[in-house]
């Protein structure tokens, strides 16, 4: 895998009116990554996706698709990339073959690959058995599926996916989640969505937008880091003493929850979990429960996207 | 060039998928039939008295000027709901990003909409033309007045295909765009209709803008150049002011 840069987003901006929908964002998408890009409604994710594809102009800033200007170049970056817009741009009246036929011949692949080039996103998303049905008259996951299939038809370098399993059921999330990870390996894949579980099923890199600024970016792994918090719980048979538990080396504050139940607060890189068992052997405590707390992805996010400040370290969130 | 093709002929084939294009065709020409018939009824019992003028007009000058004209205020009124389509459904149905997103530029994007309308215009140019041609089955006809009338009625639905695109890329509701494109041509057409009942040639600015002044003389066998460069113009004109149009959903909202 190389790492060449496929998308590169250069100081952003878009005003809608006196509206400033996105606002000098900065990112770039490598080969073979997978980008999450997070936000609550109209923070400017599909704007920022509309500007990337060129449906939109934006007002400041520079896009890049494969080292094209997206402005000067509109055509050649326009190859390059694959779109499903939030509304999949599906023709009712043609056949599922009909539409990818068009949408492939639109993109200019040769006549001489059009075949393959048809068989290939069908089965790739699923689509072989309902090739010659109307697209009026397919549900709505298949329906998405078309809209996938249309993205990825001429294999573009970028594909760029506007909330892609919505309105779908759990078993074809799944696959399009899978699907997903599938053109990670060859493509690079920008994907909006809110859901955050499917970010960290699917994605390599999170970025989180909020109104119209990014204020995280950070690979899964780093998310998980930030997701990690600070705390143990604990629950104790005995009744014991709030400062015996704080003797415990890098337990900072003790909190008791109730019925010998109790947080512990700990220093940070510092993972008491040990020394307090041991002591509680010693001392026959009566230790049954001992859990590492957690921040959900919700609530990094939920923290990040309320305040202002860019990246509210989790430890400050979960005291 | 390519994807001009393409998108004409995608729109030409959604356009004989809906129940519409077919019904409009049958329409046309059961109508365009009927009064075919009438007129050639009426130049069969008129022969004798014509056999007696020393200049008659001919069955082209009766017949098919005649019939070429009536097509011309037909389509006039049925074309907006064949142009109404055309970029206001892609709008309404959130379609319009497949195209935006495709390497085809704004131009070839309404280049290839006009053109696919173009070819459902021409075919029923070619279904009338049918009638007049199977008058050669029986007798001679004016050549050169046919062929000058078929280019009139050719340029006058390339102008109301330029001006139903226009107006359709205006708005994402359909019957809207039907309607403006209804009522712009009915406006070009009374234009001529006041001013020259009026008498007074003198307001010829706007009599001269009229769609169906330039039509006339085609249809009279009057090949001027200065007719086929209105339709030309207007044609362009409407071209791009649709580009231009298409090209603002990009750049505000």
């Amino acid at each position: 895998m190389n790492n060449d840069v496929l998308v590169s987003v250069d100081q952003v901006s878009r005003f809608y009116g006196p509206l400033r929908a996105v606002d000098s964002v900065s990112f770039e998408v490598r080969r073979g990554e997978v980008l999450g890009f997070l936000g609550p409604n109209g923070a400017g994710k599909t704007t920022t996706m509309q500007m990337i594809t060129g449906n939109l102009a934006p007002s400041a800033g520079q896009i890049k698709i494969h080292g094209i200007d997206i402005l000067d170049e509109p055509k050649r970056a326009k190859a390059e990339i694959g779109f499903l817009p939030e509304q999949p741009p599906l023709y009712r009246e043609l056949t599922v073959d009909e539409y990818l036929s068009y949408c492939a011949r639109l993109n200019r692949v040769p006549a001489a690959k059009l075949a393959s080039a048809l068989d290939n996103a069908k089965q790739r998303c699923g689509l072989t058995q309902v090739s010659h049905r109307l697209i009026g008259n397919l549900s709505k996951g298949y329906q998405q599926r078309v809209g996938i299939a249309q993205a990825i038809i001429h294999s573009p370098a970028v594909v760029i996916l506007d909330e892609p399993t919505v309105g779908l059921d759990p078993i074809q999330i799944r696959e399009i989640r899978a699907l997903i990870r599938e053109l990670g390996g060859t493509h690079s894949v920008i994907l909006s969505t809110h859901i955050l579980p499917e970010v960290q099923a699917t994605c390599d890199r999170v970025q989180i937008i909020n109104k119209g600024s990014l204020v995280m970016s950070d690979t899964i792994a780093g998310l998980t880091q930030r997701m990690l918090g600070s705390g143990l719980l604990v629950a104790l048979r005995k009744t014991v003493e709030l400062s015996d538990l704080q003797s415990v080396p890098g337990v900072l504050s003790v909190a008791a929850l109730g019925e010998n139940r109790y947080r512990l607060h700990c220093a940070e890189n510092q993972n008491p979990a040990e020394a307090l068992v041991e002591k509680s052997v010693q001392q026959s405590w009566g230790l049954y429960e001992l859990t590492p707390e957690r921040m959900s992805l919700e609530e990094v996010f939920v923290n990040i996207t309320r305040n202002e400040a860019p990246a509210a370290t989790p430890t400050e969130a979960a005291a | 060039m390519n994807s001009i093709l393409t998108i004409a002929a995608r729109e030409l084939r959604s356009l004989f998928l809906s129940p519409l294009a077919w019904s409009i065709l049958a329409v046309v020409q059961l109508v365009m039939a009927w009064f075919f018939l009438g007129l050639l009824d009426r130049f069969v019992m008129a022969l004798p008295q014509l056999a007696q003028m020393e200049n008659p007009p001919g069955v082209t000058e009766i017949v098919v000027a005649q019939l070429l004209d009536t097509a011309g205020i037909v389509l006039l009124l049925i074309a907006p709901m064949l142009t109404m389509r055309l970029l206001s459904e892609e709008l309404r149905n959130q379609t319009l990003p497949l195209l935006f997103s495709a390497p085809v530029s704004m131009t070839e994007i309404i280049l290839g909409k006009y053109l696919g309308i173009l070819g459902f215009f021409m075919l029923i140019l070619l279904l009338i033309a049918l009638m007049p041609l199977s008058l050669y089955a029986g007798t001679s006809l004016d050549t050169g007045m046919l062929l000058s009338g078929f280019i009139g009625l050719g340029l006058l639905l390339a102008s109301i295909a330029a001006i139903g695109l226009f107006m359709s890329s205006l708005t994402a509701q359909p019957t809207v765009a039907a309607i403006s494109t209804f009522g712009v041509l009915l406006l070009l057409w009374i234009l001529d209709t006041f001013t020259t009942t009026g008498g007074d040639t003198s307001g010829g600015v706007l009599a001269y803008l009229s769609i169906l002044r330039h039509y006339q003389p085609l249809l009279s066998g009057t090949f001027k150049s200065v007719d086929i460069v209105y339709y030309l113009l207007f044609i362009g004109t409407f071209i791009v002011l649709s580009i231009r149009r298409l090209d603002s959903y990009r750049l505000q909202h």
